[in-house]
Order: structure tokens, then C-alpha cells, then sequence
């Protein structure tokens, strides 16, 4: 087992800079999932990591070790492909052993080895039969038997779960969960679904454009997100986003939102009168009532999902989501009020998009 | 029945859609070889119908000293240069497949061989092998290496060699860039996986590249096989089967036994010979070609 220390790490294809100075650590033992949109950099990092490409600058240690100059065998890593790359012409056993042939592992070891992982992910019926005979989940396990065999020390994963459907995608999610728990090795885990990143990580890296935009467990980014994209990103469906701005308002802030509506927060924040602002609230951060004292909103959508309803509405000029806990008795066209949790909502700066520092309550 | 019932039928228009397709099989490949095939048991001369002889051309051939010789010459010409080929088109096609410098034109350049015309590249071979003004003999009196010029066509084995070479640098385009396909098939990912496991380049090649081209490479070298058994051009323009007929193939025998010799029922009794090694080298392609287990 180790640690993961990337330090400042630099990445250019050629003249265009991927990844712009990343630095993360990743303890022993400790699951970190890489998350962010498509292209972000993430794939191209956990290549890194595993030696699959060239470090342009920075460095990346494993178990306190720099394996900048390593070849991948050496660093003592194990990856499971977003497409498996099982070897087509090699049995399921033969692709698990593959690893430990080459490095003379003696047949009966070698044997006891694949075993006791084809045991770990209930492959044991399917030893003798090659990869086009395996369904999709049967695949992914035979890749990630394959990297069990060698005991890494740190196992790394690139969107393993990508290719699979929706159910299968849940299951297989607790399943390398348990597995983490019962082997206990560093992870590394790239994918672009918040999520798997939610459900998964003891540590989440946000990424964006080859930049990290926070580093957290699950519920500080869900509570505390540092700026307007990972407020936006992490937590399904969606934040609200309503442009607003910062007035008078004695010993508690006091914002006006484009509509016209003063909202005063349950606190002081410190942020310069007048200055553009972004009011955040998840959609399940509100409530609707037919009339009373909110902010005037029209009912567009209307999605039930069995437990929850989840709507949409037009607030002004935006259209905000709003998830209720039970059924609703609106209709389509309703004109409704709006009454957001203030004391939930989250307040950024409407240029930078970073969070506005909340005074202590 | 009525035609639209007909014409709905799947077996029905299966057979006519084959139809053309089988008029043309008919009239140009099947009357051709039954024509050769039949001549082969007459004893046909140039201007004059055959009558029916039975096995007499066959067993006079069995008989005939040139006929042996240019079979072993055939069966020799063809082990060799194809086994070279395979070799050279192999390395080529790995070394293309890596990322070289200049690659789409060093590929442009490997298919050089295979554009030109082949009777123009034989006698550009004849140049090169010629007696006085063979650049290669000339090199290597330069170079202090040799006192004389080689006649590369006029000792039997070094006859043999050079038709070879000539064969060979013409059949290398044909072996490598199909390997070169073949391997492009290879998905990247598999490299990576093994390079993860430990692999060396060698195992890579031994244990992920060779089984993976393996269908391709029974296609090819089933062509190659068929290609080089049955070449004629080459050494028609370069040594006419001579010196001594050390390189008469029996291509090039049967033509000059039945045109420029007349004996049409000889020549064709020769070209028939052929047919079972060439169905030999088919049926090797046949099982090496059936579909593995692991296969789509
Ligand atoms: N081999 C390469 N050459 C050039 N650009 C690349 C290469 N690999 C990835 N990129 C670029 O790097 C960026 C990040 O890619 P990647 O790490 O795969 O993103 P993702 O976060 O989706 O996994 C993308 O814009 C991609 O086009
Ligand atoms: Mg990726």
C-alpha cells in the first residue's frame, strides 16, 4: 500500500497545455476519484500516474518514491481501462495470469493467485472462456481480476464503469466500493459522472480544463463549494444560479434579485455594496406555495419521479429546478411563489465565480 | 404461380441476383479452364485439333527431365521468396506502424515496387543484372570487393538467386502494407495493458501481435504462395527460363511448350500440373484462416 503525491504536475501535447500545474495528495489506503467534464484532463493525469505518459513538468510520487523517470512495470501499479483492453485471443484465466507469467511466477502460486481473484468477483465458472463470450459486467470484472492478481499498490481506474447500463452501472458501483474496503489499496478513480464521484470517493479532485477546482470529501464540496462550477457540477439535478446584488440591510445582508425581490440572508457576509453577485440554492433548498409572501414564479414543467416531483419554473428571466418530497398538486401554467432556505443558499462572486466568504453565524 | 409471387419468394430472387454473376464466372473463368483442362488430354498442336490421347501428355512430362527440373525450380522459387518476403514484409509493416518520421512518405515510397509495371521493373532487374554494365558489379569493383563482373544470369544458382531478389522486391509491398493493415487493426490499448503487465517488446510482439495478425497473415501468404507459384512475367523478361532452363517455373515452360514450341496439349498438360499445389496452398489459407474461438 502507499501514498500518491502529484506535485505542480504540467502536461503538454505538443504545443497545447492540458494540465496546468495539478497538485494533489492521496493517502494510503484512501479512494480519490478524479471528476470533471469531458476533456478536462483527467484520463491524461491517471496516465500519468500510471506511466503511460511522459510527465512534461512536476513530479509524482508513489509510496514516497519519484517515479517521473520509471517505467510503468516498476511503479507497481495496476489499471483498469475505460474499454477493458482484455486480450482477445487469451482465456479469461489467461488474461488474468498473463501479468504473473511474465514476471516466472511459479505455476502453483500462479494458480492460487487467479483463483483467489476469479473468488473475490465470482469468475469462477468462467475461467475457460474468452472475452467475447462475457457479457459487459463480466468483462469489467475479468479487468479489474486482472489487476487484483498483481496486489498493486495503488489500482487505478479510467471511467471503468462507462460502458455498462444504467443498472448494472449501481451495482458495480458498491461492488469496487466492498472490494476497496476488503483490499484497502490506494485508488485512483477517473470519471466524469459526480455521481459515482459522490457515492464512490473518500476524496474528491474537481478538475476543470487541466485545472483543480476543489479538493474534498463528498459533502464539504456538496456543502462548501468553492466557486460557481462545482456548486454547479456536483449534486443532481443541478444548482439554481440567480443573478442578484448586495444592499443595505443593517446587521443582516440584504440582497436584491433581478426581479425586483429583496431576499435578507440570515447572516452578514462581506461583500461590497452593489457589486453582482450569483445566488445559489439547490433545488431542494425551497418550497412552493400557491400564494403568501415569495417570489413570483410560473411552473414550466412538471417531472415526477415517483418519490420526489422535480419542477421547473421561470423565476424572472431564469428557469430554476425545484425538487419537492412529495407529490405536488400544481399544474403546468400555475403561477406560484417561490420561497428559497435562505439560510442554505450559497453566494458568489458573479465575475470570478468564486464563493463569497460567509460571516460566522 | 404469378411473377409477383415469384418475385417475393427469397430463393427465388437469390438465384436471380447470382445470375449475372454466374454467366460471367461461366464464360471466363470456367470454359477457359476446362478448355486447358481438356487440351491437357489431347495432344493439340498449333493449328491443328487434338484428338483425345488420355494420360499420354502427363506421363511423357513425368518422364522429361525440363518438366522436373522446372517443377523443383517452382517449388524452390516459391519457398524462398515467399518465406523471405513474409520476413521482410513483416519488419517493414512493424517498422511503419511506429511513429517514423516522414511516415505517410516512407509508405508512399514502399508501394513503389508494386505500382510500376512488372515488365518494366524486370527490365530494369535486367540492367542491373546485366554482364557489362551491371551497376552492382560495378559497385563492388570499386568498392575492391571483386575483379570481374558477375554474370548474375548466366550460372544456374546465381540465375536462381537473382530471379528471386527480383521477386522478392516485388512481392514486399503487397506483404507489408496488408500486415501493415492488420497490425493498424490491433487496438493501442492492448500495448498499454501489456506494457502494465510487464511485458517486454519482444513478449509483446510474441504474445499480443502474432496472434492477433494471425488470420491475416494466412490471407496474405496464401496470395503470396499463389502470386509467386504461379509468376511468369518476371522471368520471361529477365532470363526466358534459361540458363539451361535453371529458371524455367512451370509457367513459363508450359507457355514455351505450347506457343512458341506449338505442343498446345503439352503446355496445357503442364499449366493442369499446377492446379493441385495451388489448391494445396488454398486449403492451407482454408484452415488457417477458420475462425479462431476467441474471434468475433
Ligand atoms: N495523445 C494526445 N495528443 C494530443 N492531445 C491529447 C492527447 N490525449 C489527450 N489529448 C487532449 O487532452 C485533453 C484532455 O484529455 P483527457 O485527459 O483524455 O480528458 P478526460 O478528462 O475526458 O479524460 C483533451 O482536450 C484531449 O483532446
Ligand atoms: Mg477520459
Amino acid at each position: 500500500m502507499a501514498s500518491v503525491q502529484i506535485r505542480d504536475v504540467v502536461k503538454n501535447f505538443g504545443d497545447t497545455k492540458i494540465l496546468h500545474g495539478v497538485s494533489v495528495d492521496i493517502a494510503d489506503g484512501e479512494f480519490a476519484v478524479l471528476v470533471g467534464p469531458s476533456g478536462c484532463g483527467k484520463s491524461t493525469l491517471l496516465r500519468m500516474i500510471a506511466g503511460l505518459e511522459e510527465i512534461t513538468g512536476g513530479s509524482i510520487s508513489i509510496g514516497g518514491r519519484e517515479v517521473n523517470q520509471l517505467p510503468p512495470k516498476e511503479r507497481d501499479i495496476a489499471m483498469v481501462f475505460q474499454n477493458y483492453a482484455l486480450y482477445p485471443h487469451m482465456t479469461v484465466f489467461d488474461n488474468m495470469a498473463f501479468s504473473l507469467k511474465l514476471a516466472k511466477v511459479p505455476r502453483a502460486e500462479l494458480d492460487k493467485k487467479v483463483a483467489r481473484a476469479a473468488e473475490i468477483l465470482g469468475l469462477q465458472q468462467l475461467l475457460e472462456r474468452y472475452p467475447r463470450q462475457l457479457s459487459g459486467g463480466q468483462r469489467q470484472r475479468v479487468a479489474m481480476g486482472r489487476a487484483i492478481v498483481r496486489n498493486p499498490q495503488v489500482f487505478l481506474f479510467d471511467e471503468p464503469l462507462s460502458n455498462l447500463d444504467a443498472k448494472l452501472r449501481v451495482q458495480m458501483r458498491t461492488e469496487i466500493r466492498e472490494l476497496h474496503q476488503n483490499l484497502k489499496s490506494t485508488s485512483v478513480y477517473v470519471t466524469h459522472d459526480q455521481i459515482e464521484a459522490m457515492t464512490m470517493a473518500d476524496k474528491i479532485v474537481v478538475m476543470r480544463d487541466g485545472h483543480i477546482q476543489q479538493v474534498g470529501s463528498p459533502l464539504e464540496l456538496y456543502d462548501w463549494p468553492a466557486n460557481v462550477f462545482v456548486a454547479g457540477f456536483i449534486g443532481s439535478p443541478s444548482m439554481n444560479f440567480l443573478p442578484a446584488t448586495a444592499v443595505e440591510g443593517g446587521d443582516k445582508t440584504q440582497i436584491l434579485l433581478a426581479t425586483g425581490d429583496a431576499l435578507t440572508l440570515p447572516y452578514l457576509v462581506e461583500v461590497v455594496l452593489g457589486q453582482p453577485l450569483l445566488l445559489g440554492l439547490r433545488p431542494e433548498c425551497c418550497r412552493l406555495e400557491a400564494t403568501g409572501d415569495g417570489v413570483d414564479a410560473e411552473i414550466l414543467v412538471i417531472e415526477p419521479t415517483g418519490a420526489d416531483t422535480v419542477l421547473i419554473c421561470r423565476v424572472g428571466k431564469t428557469d430554476i429546478t425545484v425538487v419537492l418530497h412529495q407529490r405536488t398538486m400544481f399544474k403546468v401554467g400555475d403561477r406560484v411563489k417561490w420561497l428559497p432556505d435562505l439560510a442554505r443558499a450559497h453566494l458568489f462572486n458573479e465575475g470570478s465565480g468564486e464563493r463569497v466568504a460567509i460571516a460566522p453565524r | 404461380m404469378s411473377l409477383s409471387r415469384l418475385l417475393e419468394n427469397r430463393n427465388f430472387l437469390g438465384f436471380l441476383f447470382m445470375l449475372p454473376a454466374a454467366a460471367l464466372l461461366l464464360v471466363f473463368l470456367t470454359y477457359p479452364l476446362g478448355l486447358g483442362t481438356w487440351l491437357g488430354f489431347t495432344d493439340a498442336k498449333i493449328g491443328r485439333a487434338g484428338v483425345w490421347v488420355g494420360l499420354e501428355n502427363y506421363i511423357y512430362l513425368f518422364g522429361d527431365q525440363v518438366a522436373r527440373l522446372s517443377l523443383f525450380n517452382t517449388v524452390f522459387y516459391t519457398a524462398v521468396a515467399t518465406t523471405v518476403k513474409f520476413a521482410l514484409g513483416l519488419w517493414l509493416a512493424l517498422l511503419l506502424n511506429k511513429n517514423l518520421p516522414f511516415k505517410s512518405f516512407i509508405r508512399a515510397v514502399i508501394l513503389l515496387p508494386y505500382i510500376v509495371p512488372t515488365a518494366l521493373s524486370a527490365l530494369a532487374f535486367w540492367w542491373i543484372y546485366d554482364t557489362q554494365f551491371s551497376i552492382v558489379s560495378w559497385g563492388l569493383v570499386r568498392l575492391g570487393l571483386i575483379d570481374h563482373y558477375i554474370d548474375f544470369l548466366g550460372d544456374p544458382w546465381l540465375a536462381r538467386a537473382s530471379v528471386i531478389v527480383a521477386n522478392i522486391w516485388r512481392g514486399i509491398p503487397f506483404v507489408a502494407i496488408c500486415l501493415l493493415a492488420g497490425l493498424q487493426t490491433i487496438s493501442p490499448s492492448y500495448y498499454e495493458a501489456a506494457v502494465l503487465d510487464g511485458a517486454t517488446p519482444w513478449q509483446m510482439f510474441r504474445y499480443i501481435t502474432l496472434p492477433l495478425l494471425t488470420p491475416i497473415i494466412a490471407v496474405v501468404m496464401t496470395f503470396s504462395i499463389l502470386f509467386t507459384f504461379t509468376d511468369f512475367q518476371l522471368i520471361y523478361v529477365l532470363t526466358r527460363g534459361g540458363p539451361l532452363n535453371a529458371t524455367h517455373l512451370m509457367a513459363t515452360l508450359s507457355f514455351q511448350r505450347a506457343i512458341p514450341g506449338g505442343a498446345l496439349g503439352e503446355g496445357a498438360a503442364l499449366a493442369t500440373a499446377m492446379v493441385p499445389f495451388l489448391l494445396a496452398a488454398i486449403l492451407f489459407s482454408y484452415f488457417g484462416l477458420q475462425r479462431r474461438a476467441w474471434q468475433q
